[in-house]
């Protein structure tokens, strides 16, 4: 009968229930989309940046990220090596062995970056050979280099000619070698762009005297969702005392804190967005307790208890809420869906900036089911809240008083 | 037996406020099953105040009321909601349906909050609609039936319960001559064969000529108190 009653109320004053529940329905389409884009274009953001070098995860010696030595490196044995089909989720694993070098060509010289990679699995990851703007890039057992093209400027080399470098290598070995430039790439990034130097594998071995070891190995996942999955497994597949596991939110702590603090600022704006949509149903349910405070007192006299009415009035306003969830999450679903697949692309200066770091200028939605739910949630969470003040209206409301009006 | 004895009843509105309002000034009575009582007054007299105070629906502010040996102006507000609901019913002057709800369900209200079963409840809608002549309405909502025809529903649903009395503020007030007449006979008929005890407030001279027993109060007093017919 409590059931009977907020069903037959909610249809009583049709036009009211339509605009509550529009209203609501607002609410969860504008913030559902607003996370979706906002959850989308990070993602965008991160695979992009991770992509460029990083990766989503990079597998060390235990304690490499701290001390960044090349003493504190391992070796790309099978187990490693392997991981990429050993762990559904990761895509490829990028081997590298990174040191700091001295390069110097004539009277002119500088510090530098110098990574051995394996060029196929390198190029599959980070696309380095369309970066390559001059000369060719690295076959698997190449002795030649690759060097950014900031970097060819200030020594003042080019294509051909033979670059020295110096450096430390494993365990104190004093490192050497000759290296003839193979090609020059080009990075979007200026740091990038003042001090890199690629090797093959071999021939970074061969220069810090490394035995074929490595100080990391780039994980790269088939989706950003998976990263903790993965790096749980990871963690349980690798033994800590040999081996450490850093994901790129610890390696690049401030492309996290740029996150954050756009999350936070997103969720300032759905703070005020809520906050007005609450005193629109609040007002609503004002005017239906005013309306109705006659009825009240009748119910009340013929013997309804105040836990009951409380109740119908409460089911009354949550359904009314429910109706507004379920009508936001149908129509921002198709509108999410659509915008994850034909993503908003950034145009004029804006986009510019962010071609010439290498990311793409766009903003897919993410079409992630969380968000309705949470948004959709939400509401009904701040709706329920609301809905208690006709119950505290009535815990004081006088029968006598009540008819009078 | 009386049903109700009402014992020195006072009642001040606003008693701490620059004009209290002394409604009623010591009030006794006693009403005994089965009776047809009108409680008739000058406006603002203090009839809507006594009918509320012994149907429980207000306090008194002095004196008690008595209603089958229980004093229920010690009741807690829960005891008084759920006495109210098992002892009394009530017509109120604007017909007070739940407008909601259709002529049947409003009278199977109280039975349902008192959790009366299927069958229970509609033979007594049955026999209560054939009595208030409603036959053929009981599927219309209140804003589809006239002023006395819900009023006739209301008196149905005060009924439903099977109350030990009928506590009706000015029931007729809304309604013109041939439903306050239709109205009354109706009361009057459940009076007689169903030996239910009504009291009533009233302005209207016709309603005073049917009332068995005539109770005048003037500025919160009873001034008379007579058995007609
Ligand atoms: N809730 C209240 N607060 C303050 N004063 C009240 C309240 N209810 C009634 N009164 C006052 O108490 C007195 C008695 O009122 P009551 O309604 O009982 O009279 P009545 O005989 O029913 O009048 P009427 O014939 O107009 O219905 C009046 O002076 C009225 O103004
Ligand atoms: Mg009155």
């Amino acid at each position: 009968m409590i059931w009977k009653l907020a069903w037959r109320n909610i249809f009583r004053n049709k036009r009211r229930t339509y605009i509550t529940a529009a209203s609501i329905a607002l609410a969860v389409l504008t913030a559902a989309s607003m996370r979706a884009i906002q959850k989308g274009a990070w993602d965008n953001m991160v695979d992009n940046v991770v992509k460029y070098y990083t990766g989503y995860a990079q597998i060390h010696a235990n304690g490499y990220w701290e001390d960044k030595t090349i003493d504190l490196s391992f070796a790309y044995d099978e187990q490693v090596s392997s991981l990429a089909t050993s762990i559904a989720s990761i895509d490829q694993v990028v081997p590298r062995i990174e040191s700091f070098a001295l390069a110097a060509y004539g009277n002119k010289s500088n510090g530098t970056l110098v990574v051995g990679v394996d060029p196929i699995e390198e190029d599959n990851f980070t696309n380095l050979s369309d970066k390559v703007t001059q000369g060719a890039y690295l076959d698997p057992k190449d002795d030649g280099a690759l060097v950014a093209e900031g970097l060819a400027e200030i020594l003042n080399v080019g294509l051909g000619d033979t670059l020295t470098l110096l450096s430390q290598g494993y365990h104190g070995a004093t490192a050497a070698g000759n290296y003839p430039i193979k090609g020059l790439v080009k990075f979007a990034s200026p740091q990038l762009n003042r001090q890199m130097i690629y090797l093959s594998l071999d021939g970074a071995s061969d220069f810090y005297d490394s035995q074929g070891l490595i100080t990391s190995a780039a994980i790269n996942l088939n989706s950003p969702d998976q990263l903790e999955l993965t790096t749980s497994l990871l963690k349980a597949q690798l033994d800590p005392k040999t081996y450490e596991i850093k994901d790129y939110r610890e390696m690049m702590p401030e492309l996290m804190q740029a996150k954050e603090l756009d999350i936070v600022s997103g969720y300032i704006t759905l703070a005020i967005l809520y906050l007005i949509i609450a005193f629109g149903i609040f007002g609503t349910i004002l005017m239906m307790v005013k309306e109705r405070t006659y009825e009240f007192g009748i119910l009340l006299s013929i013997g309804m208890n105040r836990a009951k009415l409380g109740m119908t009035v409460w089911l009354e306003t949550i359904f009314i809420g429910l109706l507004g969830a379920c009508i936001g999450i149908l129509i921002s679903m198709p509108i999410v869906a659509w915008f994850s697949i034909n993503p908003i692309r950034m145009t004029g200066e804006a986009a510019t900036a962010y071609e010439k770091f290498g990311v793409e200028p766009i903003f897919p939605a993410a079409f992630d089911i969380s968000i309705f739910l949470s948004q959709a949630f939400l509401v009904l969470i701040m709706t329920s809240i609301l809905a208690l003040y006709p119950i505290m209206t009535l815990q004081k409301l006088d029968p006598v008083q009540a008819m009078r009006a | 037996m009386s049903v109700i004895e009402a014992i020195n009843i006072h009642k001040v509105y606003n008693p701490d406020s620059d004009v209290p309002v002394h409604a009623l000034r010591g009030i006794d009575l006693k009403i005994d099953e089965g009776e047809f009582t009108a409680i008739v007054g000058p406006s603002g007299s203090g009839k809507t105040t006594l009918l509320n105070i012994i149907g429980g629906l207000d306090r008194p502010s002095e004196g008690k009321i008595i209603i089958d040996n229980q004093d229920i102006s010690t009741f807690k507000d829960n005891e008084l909601i759920d006495f109210r609901q098992k002892n009394i019913g009530f017509v109120f002057q604007s017909y007070n349906l739940i407008p909601v709800l259709t002529a049947r369900e409003n009278i199977e209200f109280v039975m349902l909050l008192q959790k009366r079963t299927e069958q229970e409840r509609e033979a007594r809608v049955m026999e209560l609609v054939t009595a208030v002549g409603l036959e053929d309405k009981i599927h219309k909502r209140p804003n589809q039936l006239s002023g006395g025809q819900q009023q006739r529903v209301a008196v149905a649903r005060a009924l439903a319960s099977k109350p030990k009395f009928i506590l009706a503020d000015e029931p007729t007030a809304n309604l013109d001559s041939a439903s306050t007449t239709q109205l009354l006979d109706i009361m009057h008929q459940l009076n007689r064969e169903e030996k239910i005890t009504f009291i009533f407030s009233t302005h209207d001279q016709r309603v005073i000529d049917r009332a068995e027993r005539v109770i005048t109060i003037d500025d919160g007093k009873v001034v008379n108190d007579e058995i007609q017919n």
